[in-house]
């Protein structure tokens, strides 16, 4: 294991020297939140920030994406042609992603990449993904990243981990890929592994102990689906619930989309857009059936994916990492750390 | 507010033993600061856990929709006025509710306050003038008129409108106020300035339909924006999709909305939602001298003909 200092007065030329091979991406702010932003040349991204409001997921896995055009328009060869659009996937870094929303990536890979089915738009995008993570000092109130299989200085789903020491940071070269980004950037000073590993150690121990929030996950596996499905509560944990998609918008661990059609006289693009499980449409039938048809089956469905169905079918915890957004941004506060523990204690 | 509190909490007890309604329909302390979740109560021991405060500017009449149950309903001034316009649209009878009313001091805007510091804020708690922010490493005494939801510092109807029993003793609403200054403005726009100004104000959304479903009238079985024989709105985040949801939704509000403000507040993303609905609130009271959610006795001005309605805008 390698460890770097990196001067922070050299960090604005290390960035430059990046450009040169990665599309830089880093936390900037914006009045009064974070988000991550194509970094312009001599852009710094700004390390002063807790997390952005919604995760990074959207740089691998926009919101809204174009995967095909056509054209109805019969006079043309190629009509009504499916043509894949060319997008760019060359290298691209995110810098100073937390290591929660890090992590996240890897629990989204579980669905995008199986052996039976790769989703080519996610796994190209990811692959040409470097994740210079930023090492979290600070925790909010609503982390609860240490009891979802997570953490402050959680290296899982990173290249390397950027560890802020006042003048200087400290990274951690985790793949021959954080390796490649670091000699990119012409960061060179090396720094000896026991006394890196030694500081880094304190200031992890410091930031989980700041946290001070927790779910309990660990009977989740041992419940019968069926009982978790007929269990009492829902009512009452749907009930405040207005079915918008903010949490599964905000969540960097939501996967879900819908393919639609968009056409223009006779131009076509066949785009895919994040869906939600909170919205009646996601599960409306052609025939006008709509299986999940009321708010509380809806909600129900949302929890037990993350909190139950995703336990049994993976084996590797929840499908959350802790992040907290989408209790911070739930317009009417249904909070997943109160759904987990009534689930996870729940005795029928 | 604790008088309000423990006036809510007796009458709501007394309901449900006397078995007037089967359900109490209110708010319980949030898990996170500067936020309440609505919750029901189904039984006097439920009702321990109502609270009352600055924080509850969700709309409840939002949750009566189609209900079929005896209700009992906490309602603060717009809730009240919500809650009428559902009777006149048939969405729930007035036979059904047992409206609790609760002359309403304003909510407080917890972006605003949120905005004001820089560390995270842990505790917010408050009394009858001031909202007390604690934080790490600080804590700060607030004025409450300074950090109340824009629609609630113009709001003329704190009380509420309808009512069976009051938790707290009427206030004197406030007058001369000047609610659309905020409008004006936009109105003295040029059109291109205006088209550029309701990109800029729509440019974060991210389609997640907060704003609609915290609103209490939008309560379409399927809202245009999800038909999908024709489909009349792409569903990306193109700007022309967003900003047709937004104008769309607020004509929809037309002569109904109460400028409660809960489309804003349910907004993940801060967007002044409001800036759509105000103008059509501000052209119904001109055109019209109307009100929403007032009366049960009158129809809206958009549902009914009269030989004398404002005709100006035919050429």
């Amino acid at each position: 294991m390698r460890f770097i200092t990196i001067d922070k007065k050299s960090w604005a030329n290390g960035l430059e020297n990046l450009c040169e091979n990665y599309r830089l991406f880093g936390p900037v702010r914006d009045n009064n939140h974070h988000f991550f932003k194509k970094l312009a040349k001599g852009e710094l991204p700004d390390f002063n920030y807790l997390n952005t409001r919604l995760s990074p997921k959207s740089i691998v896995y926009p919101q809204s994406e174009t995967m095909f055009e056509y054209s109805l328009d019969e006079s043309k060869e190629d009509h009504h042609i499916l043509k894949e659009i060319n997008k760019d996937y060359s290298l691209q870094a995110l810098i100073g992603i937390r290591p929660c929303d890090a992590a996240s990536y890897l629990l989204v890979k579980c669905n995008f990449d199986t052996p039976e089915y790769k989703d080519p738009y996610w796994l190209r995008a990811y692959e040409s993904t470097i994740f210079a993570g930023l090492a979290c000092g600070n925790p909010r109130s609503t982390c609860f990243c240490t009891s979802a299989g997570c953490g402050p200085f959680h290296e899982d789903g990173l290249d390397l981990l950027l560890v802020d020491e006042g003048e200087n940071f400290i990274a951690k070269i985790l793949t021959s890929r954080g390796e490649n980004f670091i000699k990119s950037a012409g960061w060179e000073t090396e720094t000896d592994p026991t006394a890196a590993e030694k500081i880094i150690k304190d200031m992890k121990i410091k930031a989980e102990e700041k946290i001070a929030s927790f779910v309990s996950t660990d009977q989740l596996k041992n419940k019968l689906s069926i009982k978790l499905y007929d269990a009492p509560f829902w009512d009452d944990i749907a009930f405040a619930c207005i079915n918008c998609g903010t949490c599964t918008y905000a969540c960097p661990t939501c996967w879900c989309f819908d393919i639609q059609d968009e056409v223009s006289s006779s131009s076509g693009l066949r785009m895919r857009n994040w869906d939600s499980c909170m919205y009646p449409l996601f599960t409306l039938h052609g025939s006008g059936y709509n299986p999940r048809n009321t708010k509380m089956q809806r909600v129900r469905q949302r929890f037990m994916h993350k909190l139950k169905y995703y336990v049994d079918k993976y084996g590797d915890g929840i499908q959350c990492v802790g992040c907290g957004r989408c209790i911070r941004l739930c317009p009417v506060n249904i909070d997943i750390r109160r759904v987990c523990d009534m689930m996870n204690k729940y005795e029928d | 507010m604790s008088e309000y509190l423990s006036k809510i909490k007796e009458i709501s007890e007394r309901l449900l033993k006397e078995e007037k309604v089967e359900i109490i329909i209110g708010f319980r302390k949030g898990t996170v600061p500067m936020m309440n979740e609505p919750c029901f109560a189904k039984t006097p021991e439920q009702v321990k856990e109502l609270v009352w405060d600055s924080n509850c500017g969700i709309n409840l009449a939002n949750y009566l929709t189609d209900r079929k149950e005896k209700i009992g309903i906490i309602a603060k001034g717009c809730d009240s006025r919500n809650i009428v316009t559902h009777i006149i649209e048939n969405k729930i009878k007035r036979e059904q509710l047992f409206i609790i009313g609760v002359s309403c001091k304003g909510m407080i805007d917890k972006n605003k306050i949120t905005s004001m510091f820089e560390n995270e804020i842990n505790e917010v708690s408050e009394d009858e003038e001031n909202i007390i922010v604690k934080g790490e490493g600080f804590e700060k005494t607030l004025n409450k008129n300074d950090v109340l939801q824009e629609n609630c510092k113009i709001c003329v109807h704190r009380n509420p409108v309808i009512y069976d029993e009051l938790a707290a003793d009427l206030l004197v609403e406030q007058k001369d106020v000047d609610r659309y200054e905020d409008v004006r403005k936009i109105e003295a726009m040029a059109p291109e300035d205006k088209w550029n100004y309701f990109d800029d104000i729509l440019s974060d959304c991210i389609r997640c339909y907060a704003c609609r479903n915290a609103c209490p009238l939008c309560y379409c079985p399927t809202c245009f924006v999800d038909e999908s024989r024709p489909q009349w709105v792409g569903k990306s985040i193109d700007p022309v999709d967003t900003r047709t949801f937004h104008f769309l939704r607020a004509y929809h509000c037309a002569g109904r909305c109460t400028d409660c403000g809960a489309c804003e507040r349910a907004c993940p993303m801060g967007i002044k939602v409001r800036t759509f609905t105000k103008k059509l609130g501000k052209d119904c009271l001109e055109l019209y001298g109307w009100e929403a959610g007032l009366s049960l006795d009158e129809r809206p001005p958009l549902d009914t003909y009269r030989p004398d309605d404002p005709e100006d805008f035919i050429k």
